[in-house]
C-alpha cells in the first residue's frame, strides 16, 4: 500500500477568515512504514492526520488530493469517505480514553460498529480475543462497561477496536500524550507489533514528544507552522538533521549520559506565527538563527536534498 | 444499589419528616395566638362566652393544652393512625376522607399529562435536533409553551374552547345534570371535563421537555464517543440511537426535579376549571382559614411528590447500565 | 467512596435546571465554558460585547424586556392613583380612555396592570436574587471544600430540593396575616435555590481541579484570593446565567402563588389580576381583556429571560455558536 499526500490544504474557518492550519504538505509512506510526525502545537500536524480521516467542523479542504493505495481518497465528501474509514483507513484519537459509549457494554458496542460494517461479532471474536490479549486485556472486558476499566485500558480497547478490519493506514494521534514514561512506552510498541503482525500496513504516529519517534518510527516528518520542514528517516534525522528547526529540537532533547556542566539543554525562544495570517516567505524566520534576506522574501521548497530525505531550507538546499 | 437506594430513602425520610414537622411547628410558633386569630376572623357576632367557648374548642383540637413536647407525640401518632383532622368548613368530615374522593381527579389529570408530554416532548426534541426546518419550528414554540404560567394557558385554552367555541365545558368534573354512574353518557362527560385541563397541563411540559431533550441531543451528538463513531465512519443512525439514549437519561432525573413544579401547576390549573380535584380543595380550604384541611393537603402533597421521586429514581437504575454496575463494585 | 452517580456526573443532570421541564438541558453545555486568565479578561470583554451586539436572540429578548421594564417605571404615571379604584364603566371593553378595559367592578385593567409588572418585577428580581445568593453559596463552599462539608450541605440542598415549593409556601404564609412584597420574594428565595447550589457545585468542582487553581495554590495564593481571582471571573458568565433562570423561575412562582390567593396582602400583582379574573366570572362572561394581559406579559417576560439565557450562553460558549 502507499499514501500519497498532494500539496494538501486544510482550513480552518472561524469568525476572523481562515486559519491556515495546514498549507500545502506533500509526502508518501511505503508499505510498511511508521512515519513519525511530530511538530509543536498548532503546527499542523493534528490537522493533517485528521483529515485524512474526517474533515468535520470547521475544518475545509481548500487544495490537494490524498491517494491511497492508488485510489484518490474523497475527503470532502463525508459518504463517500465512509467507505474507507475503519476498514482502509483507521484512527486512534487523542480522546481515546472517552472514545467509548459510557452506557454500552464495551462487546456490544463493537458488535454494532463491525455490524455496520457487514461482520458478525461472532465470526470476529476469535481474533478480537487474541488481539485483546495482545494488548494485555482480558476477554472479560467485553462485558464491562467503561466506566470499570481504567484510562490506559480503555485505551489499549479503543486500539484494538480501531485496527480490528487490518486497515491499510492507521493514523495514531497524541496517543502517548496523557500515559507515564512506562506506558508510553509499552504503547509504542504495540503500534510496532501492530504493524510487524500485518494488522496495519503502515502508521502516521503523530506526537510532540519526539523521543518516542525515535524509538519506533522509521521515517520522521517535522512539520512548522503548517509546512513541512524536514523528513528523512529516523537514523539521519537524528544524526544529521538539516533544517535549523530540527537541529534546534534535536539538541533541546536530553541525552543519558550527558551532563548539564558539559552540554546544557537549550530551548527553542520565540513562538510560531500566527496562522490567520502568516508572513510572507518561510515561516520559520523569524526564530531562525541562521536566518537572511531571501528567508523573508521566498518560501523554501520541499526539496530532497538526498534520497528520502527532504528539507525546506534556503540555507540548505 | 443498596447503598444508593438507601441513601435516596434517608434524605425523603428526613424531608418527610422535617416536613411534617414544619406543618406541626407553624400554626403554634406564628407571631400572635394562632387559636384567637382563627376565632376573631371565624367568630364575628359572637358573644364573649361564644368566643370562649370556641376557643376552648379550638385549643382542645388542637391539644395546645399539653406540654409541647406531648402534643408533637400525638401528632405523629394521628398521623401514623392516618387522622388528618377533621375539616372545618367542611361539617366535620374527616380530612383524610376529603382529600381522598379529591385526589382520584387530580391523578388522572397528573399521570397522564406527565406521562405523555415526557413521552412525546422528548421524542420531539430528538426529531429537531435533527431537522432544522423542525427544530426552527419546535424550538420558539417550546420556549413559549415553557414560558408561560400553567394557570394562564389554562384560562386560555378554557377561554378558546370552552367560551368561545363551545366545544369543552370549564367547570367541573362532570356534567352538573348526571348522577355518577358506570353509563357511557357519565363516562362521557368526565372525558370531556378532563380533556382541557389535561392538554392545558401537557402542553406546558410539553415544550420543557422537547427543548431539554434537543439540547441534550446536541450535546451528546457532540460527545467523543460520537466523534469516535463518525471517525471510523459509523452511520448516522447508529450514532443517532447512542446519543438519544444517552440524552434520555438526564431526563428521566429531570423529571424528578421537576415534579414538585408539575404538581403545582396541576393545582392551579384544576382552580381555573373547577376540577374537583386537589387544587380545587386548596383553594377552598385557603378562602375558608380550614387550617386541618390546609395541613393535610400539605402533607399529602409532600408524601406524593416524594414518592414519586422514589419512583423515578427506581426507573433511573433499571435505564441507566452503570448505575447496577457501579454500585456493585466493577473491577478498576 | 461513594459509588458513582451518573445523575450527578452527565452535566446537564447538574446543570442549572430551572424551574420548568426540561431546563435540565438548557444551559447543560455550559459546563465546558472555556477558561480564560484574569489577564485576558479585557479583551474578553470586548470580544463578548461583540457578540451581544450581533446575537439576534439576546437583542429581542433584550427589547422586549426593556418596553415591559420602561411601562412598569412610566406607566404608573400615566394613570396616577390607586389602580384598584373604581374609575370607570363596568366590564368595559378596550377603548380610548381605558386601553386595556375595566373590570367587572369598573377598574382600570390599564393601571392595575402597570403597577401589577412593577411587583412582579420586584419579586422577581428580589427572589431570584436570594435564591442565587443562597444557591451560590452553599454550591462554593460545597465544591470547593468537598468532603464532609460537602455531604452535609448536599444532604440539606437535596431535602429543600424535594420538598415541593407551593406546599411550603402554603402552609408558611397561610399563616401570616399580613404578608408584604418582600416576605413573598423571601419565601421563594429560600426555597427556589436547590437546583442552582447542585449546578455551581458542580462546576466549582470541575473548575478546583483545574490547572490553573492548583497552580495559584502551589504558588501559595491564599483561599480568598484563589476562590474570586481564579475560579470565580471563570464562572461568572454562569454565575450570571443561572441567576436569569432564577429570576423568571420566581416570577413563575409568585404567579402561581398569587394566583391561589396566598401573595401578597397589599398592592396587586399579574397572578392576582388574574385570581380576581377566574374569581369574578371573566372566563363565562368573555371579559378577555381581564385576563389575557397579565399573562402575557408574564409569559412575555419568562419567555425573553429564557431566550436571552439561551443566546448569551452561545456567546459564552463558542461552541455553541452558529458559525
Amino acid at each position: 500500500m502507499s499514501l500519497q499526500v498532494t500539496d494538501l490544504r486544510v482550513y480552518y474557518r472561524t469568525l476572523a477568515g481562515d486559519v491556515k492550519a495546514l498549507d500545502g504538505v506533500t509526502l508518501a509512506i511505503a508499505d510498511g512504514e511508521i512515519m513519525g510526525l511530530a511538530g509543536e502545537s498548532g503546527c499542523g500536524k493534528s490537522t493533517l492526520g485528521n483529515s485524512l480521516i474526517r474533515i468535520e467542523g470547521r475544518m475545509k479542504h481548500v487544495g490537494g488530493e490524498v491517494t491511497l493505495d492508488g485510489v484518490q481518497l474523497p475527503i470532502d465528501d463525508q459518504r463517500d469517505m465512509d467507505h474507507f474509514r475503519f476498514a482502509e483507513v483507521s484512527l486512534i484519537p487523542q480522546y481515546a480514553m472517552s472514545a467509548l459509549n459510557p452506557t454500552r457494554k464495551i462487546g456490544k458496542m463493537v458488535g454494532e460498529l463491525l455490524a455496520t460494517r457487514g461482520v458478525r461479532l461472532q465470526d470476529a471474536r476469535e481474533e478480537l480475543e487474541r488481539r485483546l490479549l495482545l494488548v494485555g486485556l482480558t476477554r472479560d472486558v467485553l462485558d464491562r462497561y467503561p466506566i470499570e476499566l481504567s484510562g490506559g485500558m480503555k485505551q489499549r480497547m479503543v486500539m484494538v477496536v480501531s485496527t480490528l478490519l487490518d486497515p491499510s493506514l492507521l493514523i495514531a494521534d497524541e496517543i502517548t500524550s496523557a500515559l507515564d514514561v512506562s506506558s508510553q512506552r509499552a504503547v509504542a510498541q504495540t503500534l510496532v507489533e501492530f504493524r510487524d503482525r500485518g494488522f496495519v500496513k503502515s502508521m502516521i504516529v503523530i506526537t510532540h514528544d519526539v523521543s518516542i519517534l525515535y524509538q519506533i518510527s522509521n521515517t520522521l516528518a517535522i512539520m512548522y507552522a503548517g509546512k513541512l520542514a524536514e523528513k528523512a528517516s529516523t537514523d539521519v534525522m537524528m544524526s544529521r538533521p538539516r533544517h535549523p528547526y530540527t537541529r534546534l529540537l534535536i539538541s533541546s532533547l536530553p541525552e543519558i549520559g550527558v551532563r548539564f556542566e558539559e552540554h546544557r539543554l537549550t530551548g527553542i525562544p520565540g513562538t510560531p506565527p500566527s496562522l490567520l495570517d502568516p508572513p510572507s516567505g518561510c515561516r520559520f524566520r523569524d526564530r531562525c538563527p541562521l536566518a537572511i534576506a531571501k528567508c523573508a522574501e521566498e518560501e523554501p521548497p520541499f526539496v530532497e536534498l538526498e534520497p528520502g530525505h527532504s528539507v525546506a531550507c534556503w540555507m540548505v538546499s | 444499589m443498596r447503598r444508593y437506594f438507601g441513601r435516596k430513602l434517608i434524605v425523603y425520610g428526613l424531608t418527610f419528616f422535617i416536613a411534617a414537622t414544619i406543618d406541626w411547628l407553624i400554626p403554634r410558633f406564628m407571631p400572635g395566638d394562632p387559636v384567637q386569630s382563627l376565632v376573631s376572623r371565624q367568630g364575628f357576632g359572637l358573644s364573649p362566652e361564644g368566643s370562649r367557648a370556641l376557643v376552648d374548642y379550638y385549643n382542645r383540637l388542637f391539644g395546645l393544652g399539653h406540654p409541647v413536647w406531648e402534643q408533637y407525640l400525638n401528632f405523629w401518632v394521628s398521623l401514623l393512625h392516618g387522622d388528618l383532622g377533621r375539616s372545618v368548613f367542611l361539617t366535620g368530615r374527616p380530612v383524610t376522607s376529603v382529600i381522598m374522593s379529591a385526589l382520584p381527579y387530580t391523578l388522572a389529570l397528573l399521570i397522564p399529562a406527565i406521562l405523555l408530554s415526557w413521552w412525546a416532548g422528548n421524542s420531539f426534541g430528538a426529531l429537531a435536533a435533527r431537522r432544522k426546518w423542525l427544530d426552527n419550528v419546535v424550538l420558539p414554540i417550546g420556549y413559549v409553551l415553557t414560558a408561560t404560567p400553567y394557570m394562564w394557558l389554562a384560562i386560555i385554552l378554557a377561554w378558546v374552547f370552552g367560551f368561545i367555541l363551545n366545544i369543552f365545558p370549564i367547570a367541573g368534573g362532570y356534567s352538573f345534570s348526571l348522577e355518577p354512574a358506570l353509563t357511557w353518557t357519565f363516562i362521557g362527560s368526565l372525558l370531556s371535563h378532563w380533556f382541557l385541563p389535561f392538554v392545558s397541563l401537557f402542553l406546558v411540559m410539553f415544550g420543557g421537555w422537547a427543548i431539554g431533550m434537543r439540547n441534550m441531543i446536541i450535546y451528546e451528538l457532540d460527545a467523543d464517543y460520537s466523534r469516535y463513531l463518525n471517525a471510523l465512519g459509523a452511520p448516522s443512525g447508529l450514532v443517532r440511537r447512542y446519543a438519544f439514549r444517552n440524552a434520555v437519561l438526564p431526563q428521566v432525573t429531570g423529571l424528578a426535579l421537576q415534579l414538585g413544579v408539575i404538581v403545582s401547576g396541576a393545582l392551579v390549573t384544576e382552580i381555573v376549571f373547577s376540577y374537583p380535584g386537589i387544587g380545587k380543595l386548596l383553594l377552598a380550604s385557603i378562602q375558608n382559614e380550614d387550617f386541618f384541611l390546609l395541613q393535610g393537603i400539605f402533607l399529602f402533597v409532600i408524601g406524593g411528590v416524594l414518592i414519586a421521586n422514589f419512583l423515578v429514581d427506581i426507573a433511573y437504575v433499571l435505564v441507566d447500565p452503570r448505575t447496577r454496575v457501579g454500585m456493585s463494585g466493577g473491577t478498576a | 467512596m461513594t459509588a458513582p452517580k451518573p445523575a450527578d456526573a452527565t452535566p446537564a443532570a447538574a446543570a442549572p435546571v430551572d424551574t420548568r421541564p426540561g431546563g435540565a438541558a438548557m444551559t447543560g453545555a455550559a459546563m465546558a465554558a472555556p477558561v480564560f486568565r484574569a489577564s485576558e479578561t479585557v479583551g474578553r470583554r470586548r470580544e463578548i460585547m461583540y457578540f451581544v451586539l450581533r446575537s439576534r436572540k439576546v437583542l429581542i429578548a433584550a427589547s422586549i424586556l426593556v418596553v415591559l421594564i420602561a411601562l412598569a417605571v412610566v406607566g404608573p404615571f400615566l394613570r396616577p392613583g390607586d389602580p384598584n379604584a373604581f374609575v370607570g364603566p363596568l366590564a368595559a371593553p378596550p377603548s380610548a380612555d381605558y386601553w386595556f378595559g375595566t373590570t367587572t367592578f369598573g377598574q382600570d385593567i390599564f393601571a392595575q396592570f402597570v403597577a401589577a409588572l412593577g411587583s412582579t418585577f420586584v419579586v422577581g428580581l428580589a427572589g431570584g436574587g436570594l435564591a442565587a445568593v443562597i444557591g451560590v453559596c452553599v454550591g462554593f463552599v460545597a465544591g470547593y471544600r468537598g468532603g464532609v462539608v460537602d455531604e452535609v450541605l448536599s444532604m440539606i440542598t437535596n431535602v429543600v430540593l424535594v420538598i415541593p415549593t407551593l406546599a411550603l409556601l402554603l402552609v408558611a404564609t397561610a399563616y401570616l396575616q399580613a404578608r408584604g412584597l418582600l416576605v413573598e420574594a423571601a419565601f421563594i428565595g429560600l426555597t427556589s435555590w436547590p437546583w442552582a447550589a447542585r449546578a455551581i457545585r458542580a462546576q466549582t468542582f470541575s473548575l478546583n481541579s483545574r490547572e490553573f487553581v492548583d497552580l495559584a495554590r502551589i504558588s501559595g495564593v491564599a483561599s480568598p484570593r484563589v476562590i474570586f481571582g481564579e475560579i470565580a471571573p471563570n464562572m461568572s458568565s454562569y454565575l450570571f446565567l443561572t441567576f436569569v433562570l432564577l429570576f423568571g423561575g420566581a416570577i413563575l412562582i409568585a404567579a402561581s402563588l398569587d394566583f391561589i390567593g396566598l401573595g401578597p396582602t397589599e398592592g396587586t400583582s399579574l397572578g392576582l389580576m388574574m385570581y380576581n379574573a377566574v374569581a369574578w366570572s371573566s372566563l363565562q362572561l368573555g371579559l378577555w381583556w381581564w385576563f389575557v394581559p397579565p399573562g402575557l406579559a408574564i409569559t412575555a417576560v419568562v419567555g425573553a429571560l429564557y431566550v436571552m439565557n439561551v443566546g448569551l450562553d452561545e456567546i459564552f460558549n463558542p461552541r455553541l455558536r452558529e458559525s
